[in-house]
């Protein structure tokens, strides 16, 4: 872990964040990561407005049908190298909502998910684990090139 | 729903499902006149998730946790309505200390929720420094939350019955520091978002909803109170241990000698009921009775008690937002409910936005439709559309299908 990120805090990681039908408790979580007592910032890493900015997408919610083709959009505009994160359970696995009709999810069903973080809703911490996870990743693609 | 009526002075701008302004998938058309808003139409739907489809297939146990993942942020109201809702339709009688309990952990959610709210608001009008600041807050909060229940946001603490875990004494100590600490800070965040001349300048006289509309239209909870409308579940139904509690509505007048039911009005009305929910939680510390925490510890008798129950009950409870109500009906054959229906307090606030957004300016929008403190994963709706994005049930059908279920429920 800490071998790929020291490499990797040389640029700044910005995160755009899609929901896609989840209940609102992954996604305060996320807001609570890059809050003072957390501070997701100090590393560089920050929430952008358009997912044409961003390098990670941070998806939450077990993905309805009305949001599949949004959340496709959504990807195919962020530019390469990119990673996707899932946050928490219901877009992992479905969750309580499991069998539910509207669903097309889980995510993995719809994107290419590189981390999956766990929790219904994760804690921050592991929010922030499962980005600088996903920074190796990308940091490991680019180096391919 | 809306006619079409582009002309050649107005354009129509669609906002969402997917816009950095919105933190959740939401529809906004608005049809507009240089900066001015005409008219709105607001479509849902994209969070729907079959939740009350999924119900009608577990135990009302299940449900429970089920309830709960409606809405993160209302992770207390919702289980609680849909319990009391049970205990109505099956008698059950709640010890009184875990009444005590349950307000507790009622006002806790309505502190964490409001604060999560005033940050929201703070960053819709561009103001992050204050986010960043309530936010640190709430933080305080959620660490008392965790070390009474085990969790941050999603508590389980509620079950039927009772509640699962107790306050004993020795969670007094960290309880009243989180208190004192909210006390501390109250003064600072009315300083801010009452006396800042920015919060002034950008909330007052924006997005006012009228007396008459807050009542025509339903609204409910913060925003109906700064409206004027005394409307509380807490104080006019009292549910839990409210009752014993001296509680009162809260309405912006208490503090300024007017209402004008605009965008202040609902910060005023939020700010006082943290306020009000510290001193509801202190009183509730103190007067709490010992006793049992459950009436019935064994789960398996309770789903036979329920499994036996042919009826149905209603459950109306205060979350943050306004008053959720949650109907389930028993037919005495299986544990799962032959039906629940859940009304969360959004999907009446959200026809309020129209004659609130109507006549304001684009950048208003956020603020205006923050204000309401939207929860959009609570109120989504099924809604049959064509090909070409159509409605395909009118009102005669949608009539005809309601008092068909009505007729069917009635059996």
């Amino acid at each position: 872990m800490a071998k790929g990120l020291s490499k990797s805090f040389k640029k700044a990681l910005w995160v755009y964040h899609c929901n896609s039908g989840s209940c609102n408790g992954c996604d305060i979580e996320i807001i609570a990561a890059l809050c003072p007592r957390y501070d997701l910032e100090r590393f560089g890493i920050k929430l952008v407005g358009t997912p044409r900015h961003a390098d990670v997408l941070l998806i939450t919610g077990p993905v309805t049908k009305q949001m599949e083709d949004k959340v496709k959009r959504v990807y195919e505009q962020m530019p390469d190298p990119k990673a996707v994160i899932c946050v928490g359970n219901c877009g992992n696995t479905g969750d309580v909502f499991y069998e539910s009709y509207n669903l097309v999810g889980p995510v993995s069903n719809v994107l290419p998910v590189d981390v999956h973080v766990i929790g219904c809703p994760p804690r921050p911490e592991a929010i922030i684990m499962g980005v600088a996870k996903a920074w190796v990743k990308l940091e490991t693609l680019e180096a391919k090139k | 729903m809306k006619e079409k009526t582009t002309s050649k002075t107005t354009y129509q701008l669609p906002i969402g499902p997917i816009h950095p302004a919105l933190k959740e998938p939401v529809m906004f058309e608005f049809e507009i006149d240089g900066e001015r808003i005409v008219d709105v139409d607001v479509s849902l739907g994209h969070v729907h998730r079959a939740i009350e489809w999924t119900g009608m297939r577990r135990n009302s146990i299940q449900i429970i946790y089920l309830a709960e993942r409606i809405c993160g942020i209302c992770s207390i109201s919702h289980p609680m309505a849909f319990i009391r809702a049970v205990e109505n339709a099956v008698d059950i009688e709640v010890p009184e200390r875990a009444e005590y309990l349950r307000v507790i952990q009622c006002e806790l959610e309505r502190i964490c929720s409001h604060i999560l709210w005033a940050g929201v608001a703070a960053h819709e009008i561009g103001f992050d420094t204050v986010l960043f600041l309530t936010w640190q807050m709430r933080e305080k909060v959620l660490d008392l939350t965790e070390y009474l229940t085990g969790n941050r946001i999603t508590k389980a603490i509620l079950t039927i019955g009772g509640v699962r875990r107790d306050i004993t004494k020795d969670h007094h100590p960290k309880i009243f520091e989180t208190l004192n600490y909210l006390k501390d800070n109250f003064d600072k965040l009315r300083h801010i978002f009452l006396d800042d001349k920015t919060f002034q300048l950008r909330s007052q006289g924006c997005g006012i909803l009228r007396y008459e509309d807050a009542l025509k239209l339903c609204a409910v909870g913060p925003t109906t109170r700064a409206s004027g409308v005394k409307k509380d579940v807490r104080v006019d139904q009292s549910y839990a241990a409210y009752g014993d509690l001296d509680i009162k509505h809260i309405t912006p007048d208490l503090l300024t000698g007017q209402v004008n039911g605009d965008v202040y009005d609902r910060i005023i009305v939020r700010l006082l009921e943290i306020k009000q929910s510290v001193e509801l939680i202190e009183k509730a510390i103190d007067q709490m009775p010992s006793g049992d925490l459950v009436s019935e510890p064994k789960i398996l008798k309770i789903l036979a008690t329920i499994k036996k129950t042919n009826g149905e009950g209603v459950g109306r409870a205060e979350a943050p937002r306004g008053e959720v109500i949650h109907y389930v009906k028993f037919n005495g054959e299986s544990e799962h409910p032959y039906t629940w229906k859940v009304r969360a307090p959004t999907y009446n606030n959200i026809l309020p936005w129209i004659p609130m957004l109507k006549g304001e300016q684009i950048a208003d929008i956020p603020i205006v439709a923050a204000s309401t403190d939207p929860c959009i994963s609570c109120t989504n709706r099924v809604a049959v559309i064509d090909g070409n994005n159509n409605y395909e049930l009118n009102k005669e059908e949608l009539h005809r299908l309601s008092v068909e279920k009505t007729r069917r429920l009635m059996k």
